[in-house]
């Protein structure tokens, strides 16, 4: 079923695009050109982030910080290995997707761990960093129970995307 | 500056634990391979992301929002009783929710502004209910596709990156609909 989702996506998008007398193509290569754009503005953080990551693999620093979170972590069913990659996600996005990436490459894209970190990523956001945008630009002092409210839902996520990838993958 | 002390205090992490482990040659050679990572990663992921933006610049233009919106309006209503008499209000509050869903960033973000913008004009400075259930569903992550993550499991090797989608989509649902309850709940006693 989930075969189908992306590639049928590609088509309806291109056709209802034509069916509105839009220039498909050339919208879909303007939108291409702001993802280069992206990625252009991503690669200085990565590389200094990924370096970050690979030292703490390599140290074995990695290890002792979710030797440390097991047990809290066991408690609630997430996976001690993404103990880090759960305590910065609110914090930072690109952060969160070098640490992504290092689980995934580290213990399998396809094993327990591996997935998790990808539903984790796949379905939280960067909670801090929306919080002060936000109220920021609306010039709001008092945020009252923004935060916890946030958080709870962010603790759910993590909760429950080690519950489902166990459950369903 | 949160940055600046996250970085430094991996750092610090790497090099304690090194120490105490006596690895340091592992560490020294983590560093240009870390690097090197970095680059290999943003390359790896470059195909997938062009091509989502190229599509989601398409539901942008083609008013994919438009149609998703009409489907949401009596949740978004009951969510924000305000957009029952701001009409303005109602379109930037559900553009911003449907961007989110079909992942347009670029496109999510100035709509919420400008819906926080609009609840914030009537509450000086402090949050309203409604705008702290604004942001709480801006920091759940309501997602079709999260096409960064798929792009990254494509880059390692993984032949059907879009089968966690059914994962991804209970957990999101699960984390928005406690993060909003937990709202209700704490709109309750929290008085302003």
């Amino acid at each position: 079923m989930t075969d189908y989702i992306v590639p049928v996506l590609l088509f309806a998008a291109c056709a209802v695009a034509l069916r509105k007398k839009e220039n498909a193509y050339d919208l879909m290569l303007l939108g291409a050109k702001d993802g280069l754009k992206l990625l252009v503005s991503l690669i200085p953080t990565l590389i200094l982030l990924l370096t970050a990551v690979t030292m703490l693999r390599a140290s074995g620093a990695m290890e002792m910080l979710s030797r440390f979170f097991a047990p809290a972590f066991s408690v609630l069913g997430i996976p001690p290995e993404t103990a880090i990659l759960v305590l910065v996600r609110p914090i930072s996005g690109s952060a969160a997707l070098a640490l992504g990436a290092d689980l995934m490459a580290q213990y399998g894209v396809d094993s327990l761990v591996g997935q998790t970190a990808a539903v984790m990523l796949g379905s939280t956001e960067t909670t801090f960093y929306t919080i002060s945008v936000y109220f920021g630009a609306a010039g709001i002092k008092k945020t009252r129970y923004t935060l916890p409210a946030a958080l709870i839902a962010d603790i759910t996520g993590f909760v429950v995307a080690s519950l489902t990838v166990r459950l369903f993958l | 500056m949160v940055m600046s002390w996250i970085f430094t205090g991996l750092l610090a992490l790497s090099l304690f634990a090194s120490l105490v482990l006596g690895n340091g040659s592992a560490l020294a050679a983590a560093v240009p391979q870390g690097a090197r990572d970095g680059v290999n990663l943003v390359l790896s992921i470059a195909g997938s992301i062009c091509l989502w933006s190229g599509v989601g610049k398409l539901m942008e233009v083609v008013g994919f929002t438009g149609f998703l919106s009409k489907l949401l309006s009596p949740l978004l209503h009951r969510l924000f009783p305000s957009t029952r008499q701001d009409k303005d209000l109602g379109q930037s509050l559900s553009a911003n929710v449907c961007a989110n869903f079909l992942g347009l960033g670029n496109a999510a973000t100035p709509m919420g502004i400008q819906a926080a913008q609009r609840l914030a004009k009537r509450s000086e400075g402090i949050a309203s209910d409604e705008l702290c259930r604004l942001i709480v569903l801006n920091t759940a992550s309501i997602q079709l596709l999260p096409a960064n993550v798929a792009a990254v499991r494509v880059s390692l090797g993984c032949q059907t990156p879009f089968d966690i989608l059914p994962a991804v989509w209970i957990t999101s649902l699960c984390s928005a609909s406690l993060g909003l309850c937990a709202a209700w709940l704490l709109g309750k006693v929290w008085r302003r």
